[in-house]
């Protein structure tokens, strides 16, 4: 397949394999931002076919791990109340909040439905004109222009029955936190090439220039990350630091200008709780006063309900790159896929799911 | 309630329910996976406890007389009930007739089970019946009984089908999961995931543009041929519909004790489905199949049973996909198109379409 194969290319990626061993010197630490990234990492086996000298940790960048349990709370209560038809991506459903979570809301006589594209769920807004349509909008800036796209749309149909729950989070600010947290032990940067597709990589040189870091924008397929993990370790070895872009097929120093308006035109930038890292200043987005209107939390009353974290969970340290998920005690036996006490167990991009279902055994 | 007498509660001669994780029933709990095996394991094996059930087989084995038989029932709830490439009609028969194929079994009759929703069109009922009719024509097996229920509107998806099957096996066939041992091939008779990407290509919210139709098919056919072949070579079929590959084999290891190695470069799949799944972000190795069976042969036979499925027009782009190994029993493992080696897990809850 087209843009697929060229980038699982065994020889190529051998090249980078044996090019990585062959360079590198000492003890290197890299983090990967992104969920997706620490997928393919492991999905591909990856990790295995590294030096042992490099330690890769897997970076804060799955939206699901980092959505706040109170959200999930509110979203719960929400998609509870009669007459309302809850949209959510996929991956959201399964999330544990406090009691529940979606799917069980769903089993329950709720009626909660996956949508693949926030416009989807204005388009069922405006097909059922009896029912309170909720988009739960979560997500990096990857997802925000989908998002704001839908309240634009909403916005300008007149609908009167479509909302969006929103929880959107910035990366670069949660990168300055790493970075600033005085056990960090990150050297380097796998950065995330999606969120960089939309929004470019001026924002990362400020950070990288003041911390002394190497990042390398990076793309998904093994050979993207493979290439990234070269260039990482290429100017970890040479000391040198600053933003270098491997992505180059999809990023821009600028990213999409149309996106990035249309992202704030409709969002301003807000302090955000992240699930088990806790307040950043500055690291997400709401919606502006102008669009007030298409707040769910406003319009169901639902933002003083708050809620406390299971106490065994330790993905905060994972998603800070200072522990692993197999050096968490409940890992595997009291916090599996199917009973998650932790949201990165839960999606295909958490850190604990990838490693419960690509690394359980050898 | 207690009996004070004997000093017998009423507690104690019941049995608790096994499955207290969940006081509801998921949609995961019929989704092939980790889920339903737990159900079947925990709450139905628990409480229906006999040699034939245990072998966990996709029918039942019975001795009659000198006669074994093949016997199997599944029920399809799916929606909508027409799509590209099948309906809910056709999608029964294949359903049940398969499942006597994957014990090596020749079905000699079926019965029909139909759950009906109040107001659906006769005109839909009369096109399900029609195609049950064209199916089981083709494969040469009867509908010789049936039974008929109506639902109030509301309760059901349009039409629910249960089917089930009797089966005839041959002298000297024997089909078990527990029969892979090591140093067996892993075949399988053509692309996976086609069905189930089918499907959800037409399911509301998740529309996109694609020309896939499913596969649904019979199997009994390339079945005879492959036993015609390879005889007591063949050790194990098993048609990967709910839950996919991934978890059709994960079942496998763990009955045989074994262990499975799969090539990933060798699984046949076709470019729409791989783009499809990338797209929606879902690992076909755990998309629901039809038309498709798993073979697990002799290393000796392995070259027969592909020459013979290739030569079938259910097998034309079958391949060898993987091997049976002593190391890692009860996990299936993979080598991954780059060289790594990777765990493939069984289904976990519900395939979910990932956020970005």
């Amino acid at each position: 397949m087209k843009f697929i194969d060229e980038y699982r290319d065994e020889v190529a990626t051998g090249t980078f394999i044996r090019a990585i061993h062959a360079l590198v010197t000492r003890p290197w630490t890299i983090m990967e931002i992104c969920g997706g990234q620490t997928n393919t990492l492991m999905k591909f086996g990856i990790d295995r076919l590294l030096p042992d000298a490099v330690t890769m940790v897997h970076g804060p960048g799955c939206p699901v791990c980092v959505t706040p349990l109170e959200l999930i709370d509110r979203a719960v209560a929400i998609a509870r109340r009669p007459g309302v038809l809850f949209t959510s991506f996929g991956d959201m459903l399964r999330v544990p909040g406090s009691e529940s979570d979606l799917l069980t809301v769903k089993a329950r006589g709720g009626d909660v439905r996956i949508c693949y594209s926030p416009l989807d769920a204005v388009k069922l807004a405006r097909i059922h004109p009896e029912s309170e349509v909720v988009f739960f909008a979560v997500g990096f800036e990857t997802t925000a222009p989908a998002n704001a796209m839908a309240v634009w749309q909403a916005a300008r149909l007149g609908l009167g029955n479509f909302s969006i729950l929103t929880s959107h989070v910035l990366v670069p600010p949660a990168i300055e936190a790493i970075l600033t947290s005085p056990d960090n032990r990150v050297q380097g940067f796998v950065a995330p090439g999606h969120v960089c597709a939309v929004m470019g990589f001026r924002e990362y040189e400020p950070i990288a220039l003041r911390h002394g870091v190497p990042m390398v924008v990076t793309g998904f397929e093994p050979l993207d990350l493979l290439q990234g993990i070269y260039m990482t370790l290429l100017a970890l070895e040479g000391g040198r630091f600053g933003v270098e872009n491997q992505y180059a097929r999809a990023v821009t120093r600028d990213g999409n200008m149309a996106a990035r308006d249309l992202v704030e035109r409709v969002f301003e930038v807000c302090d955000r709780p992240w699930r088990g890292i806790g307040m950043i200043p500055g690291s997400g987005y709401r919606l502006r006063p102008e669009f007030a209107a298409f707040d769910a939390e406003k319009r169901f009353e639902v933002a003083d309900v708050t809620a406390c974290e299971s106490s065994l969970c330790i993905a905060g340290d994972i998603m800070k790159g200072r522990k692993k998920p197999r050096q968490c005690p409940a890992f595997g036996s009291l916090c599996t896929p199917e009973r998650p006490i932790g949201a990165p167990m839960v999606s295909s991009e958490g850190a604990c799911a990838a490693y419960y279902h690509y690394a359980r055994t050898g | 309630m207690s009996g004070k007498g004997k000093g017998v509660t009423f507690a104690a001669v019941q049995c608790p329910m096994p499955v207290a994780d969940y006081p509801n029933v998921l949609m995961a709990h019929g989704g092939g996976g980790r889920l339903t095996q737990m159900l079947i394991e925990k709450m139905f094996l628990h409480a229906f406890s006999n040699p034939a059930l245990e072998v966990l087989h996709d029918g039942a084995l019975l001795e009659v007389g000198r006669e074994r038989l093949a016997f199997s029932t599944d029920s399809f709830v799916v929606r909508p009930l027409f799509f590209p490439g099948g309906d809910i009609g056709s999608l029964s028969v294949h359903g049940t007739v398969n499942d006597l194929a994957m014990c090596g079994a020749r079905p000699i009759a079926l019965s029909v089970g139909l759950i009906l929703e109040e107001g659906l069109p006769m005109e839909d009922l009369w096109r399900v019946v029609q195609s049950m009719q064209g199916a089981a024509r083709a494969v040469g097996v009867p509908i010789v009984t049936g039974d008929t229920k109506v639902v109030d509107r509301g309760k059901g998806d349009g039409v629910f089908i249960n089917t089930s099957g009797v089966g005839l096996i041959a002298p000297g066939v024997d089909i078990a999961p527990r029969r892979a041992r090591p140093g067996d091939r892993v075949l399988i008779n053509g692309p996976i995931a086609v069905h189930g990407v089918a499907i959800m290509s037409v399911r509301e919210g998740l529309e996109f543009e694609t020309q896939l139709r499913s596969d649904s098919a019979p199997l009994h056919d390339l079945v005879a041929r492959v036993l015609q072949a390879a005889g007591e070579g063949v050790h194990v079929l098993r048609d990967p519909t709910r839950g996919g590959v991934a978890s059709a084999l994960n079942e496998i290891a763990g009955s045989a004790r074994v262990g499975i190695v799969l090539d990933e470069s060798r699984i046949p799949m076709d470019e729409e489905v791989r783009g499809a799944c990338e797209i929606l972000g879902l690992d076909p190795l755990y998309v629901a199949n039809e038309g498709k069976c798993l073979m697990i042969v002799s290393r000796e036979s392995a070259e027969a049973v592909l020459r013979a499925a290739r030569a079938h027009p259910m097998g034309g782009r079958a391949e060898i996909i993987g091997e049976v190994v002593e190391a890692h029993p009860g996990t299936v493992t993979l080598r991954s198109r780059v060289g790594g080696m990777r765990v493939v897990d069984m289904l976990t809850g519900e395939q979910l379409p990932r956020i970005c």
